[in-house]
């Protein structure tokens, strides 16, 4: 059986360009740069060239470019940052929103209990953050907002440069979360204004264990990890070379077939989106037009998402749900709660997470798939027999 | 994996799925808000569990936790599927993972619910003490 993987907002295939430019810092390049003889510099030339790439991709010096262990890294360190520079100047409240991915949000459950005053924003019934909102809940004392590029679960772009340029306005540092959007959409920080911005290699084709954290030049950085000099002083530890260099080939490779990619993938999302939207009680969760091109997230009302998504397994589709029970948490997806799916359905959504290596042959095999499983679920399930029966009344008509 | 091949086999081929016309004893437990809701239908006759149906909306342990119940009660005296516990139905399915143990509390609980309807439905005196412990969905609100 063919494995279909939809999964692409968990993590992706490595490219063939990645790997490539990963080996020879793995087999014969494998210096250490801060090394001064003439391996450890080829490691530091590499190093340079990688830290180049990744600035020109996304529009920054490469000095304003911190090569970290991820996503999750590199979000931690610039809430950290800019909350301690905060603080230096009395000013101890942060302002983000309710769907943003568990990196941010328990980070800033951190900083609360360091004293920090924390206001999550609403977001609208797609998941949008309205920068007005923002406007509205900015202090005096305020001094970091932080609101995601793109939203990991329902797809949604969030309107961060109208966001970074109130920001701006009002002297607050801006950091927004890109993991999901880098490599997906175009990215570039001198036109979004943003202050600082996350990245994470493995969601774009890349290696996991290795992102990137732009910090504006003049926006001063607290360290995370305490060691040598490497990253300017910023981040402690030999460099991952070969993952350093595989993010640089993969964010390239990225941003040259990004205008192709997105083509291909809107076409494919939307031909699913079209697809699944005919099972009967279904909706979707998020955008239809402000929306990853590779996001499809849909509730069906009166199944439970785990077996859904272990059903589908055994057809060889790998998806995710944002059902308590996948997690192994007990309250269904945050992100599904806050845009006012009530629990029952939220237990019931399936995420679809597409890259440039599906096809629209492997789209239509999930869209006869799926109904089969909602159907044959929705067969055995209680709750369903209570909303055909009239005992219970539909929430997705 | 995360599941045993047992617990596959009840989620992926369930037995017992569907419901019973004028079932003599039906139990209903959990919450659709929790994400799980077990329903078990009984046919009784003579004090023996002649047939049992369920229907389960929940998670793939959850389907197969239920699925494991009845046909452990199935062609049961009352007395002996009463002392049907959760760590039994674990252990029929060769385990669940640690947070899935609350599914096979919840099909012992179900099977209970259906047999208390039962003796309530027929004025047959029990010991409330055999039911004291219903779940009460503490694990979510």
């Amino acid at each position: 059986m063919k494995t279909i993987y939809v999964d692409n907002a968990a993590t992706t295939k490595m490219s063939k360009a990645a790997v490539e430019a990963m080996l020879p810092y793995l087999e014969d390049n494998y210096g250490n740069p801060s090394s001064l003889h003439t391996v450890g510099q080829l490691a530091a030339e590499a190093l340079f060239e990688a830290r180049k790439t990744v600035a020109e991709c996304i529009g920054a010096d490469p000095r304003e470019i911190y090569f970290t262990s991820g996503g999750s890294e590199s979000d931690n360190q610039a809430l950290l940052s800019a909350a301690e520079s905060g603080a230096r100047k009395g000013k101890k409240h942060i302002i983000s929103d309710k769907i943003e991915h568990h990196a941010i949000l328990h980070s800033l459950n951190r900083l609360e209990k360091l004293g920090y005053e924390v206001t999550l924003l609403d977001v609208d019934g797609e998941g949008n953050v309205d920068p007005e909102s923002v406007r509205a809940a900015i202090r005096p004392d305020t001094c970091l907002v932080t609101i995601m590029a793109a939203n990991n679960e329902i797809g949604t772009i969030m309107p961060i440069k109208e966001i970074a340029e109130i920001c701006r306005e009002k002297g607050v540092i801006f950091h927004t979360d890109a993991v999901q959007a880098a490599g997906h959409i175009p990215l570039d920080v001198k036109e979004i204004g943003c202050d600082m911005l996350s990245v994470s290699a493995h969601k774009f084709h890349g290696p996991k264990g290795v992102g990137a954290l732009y910090v504006r030049k003049g926006i001063v950085l607290s360290n995370l990890i305490e060691g040598g000099a490497q990253e300017r002083g910023k981040r402690a530890g030999t460099e991952n070379i070969a993952g350093i260099c595989a993010m640089a080939a993969a964010l390239k490779e990225a941003t040259e077939n990004l205008p192709a990619n997105m083509k291909k993938l809107t076409e494919m999302r939307d031909r699913l989106i079209e697809g699944l939207s005919e099972i009967p009680h279904s909706v979707l969760n998020g955008s239809r037009t402000s929306r990853l091109p590779g996001n499809v997230n849909m509730c069906f009302e009166g199944i439970e998402g785990e077996s859904l998504l272990l059903l589908l397994d055994a057809k060889g589709i790998c998806a995710s749900s944002g059902s308590a029970c996948t997690s192994g948490s007990l309250d269904p997806s945050h992100v599904l709660l806050a845009i006012g799916r009530p629990h029952e359905v939220a237990h019931g959504s399936l995420r679809l997470s597409l890259s440039e290596y599906n096809t629209p042959e492997e789209m239509e095999y999930i869209i006869k798939q799926v109904p089969e499983v909602v159907a044959y679920l929705r067969r055995i399930s209680p709750v369903w027999q209570d909303l055909q029966e009239g005992k219970r009344k539909y929430v997705i008509q | 994996m995360l599941y045993s091949e047992k617990v596959m086999d009840h989620f992926t081929n369930p037995r017992n799925v569907g419901t019973i016309e004028n079932a003599d004893g039906i139990g209903e437990v959990g919450n659709a808000k929790c994400g799980d809701i077990m329903k078990i239908f009984l046919k009784i006759k003579d004090g023996i569990i002649e047939d049992v149906k369920f229907s389960t909306f929940g998670c793939g342990s959850a389907i197969a936790s239920s699925s494991m119940a009845t046909e452990m009660i199935k062609g049961k005296p009352l007395s002996q599927a009463l002392e049907l516990t959760n760590k039994a139905v674990v252990e029929a399915l060769d385990g669940l993972p640690a947070h899935k143990i609350h599914c096979s509390v919840l099909a012992e609980e179900a099977v209970k619910a259906a047999i208390k309807d039962y003796y309530d439905k027929n004025g047959i005196e029990y010991d409330a003490e055999l039911f004291k412990d219903a779940h009460d969905c503490e694990h979510c609100h």
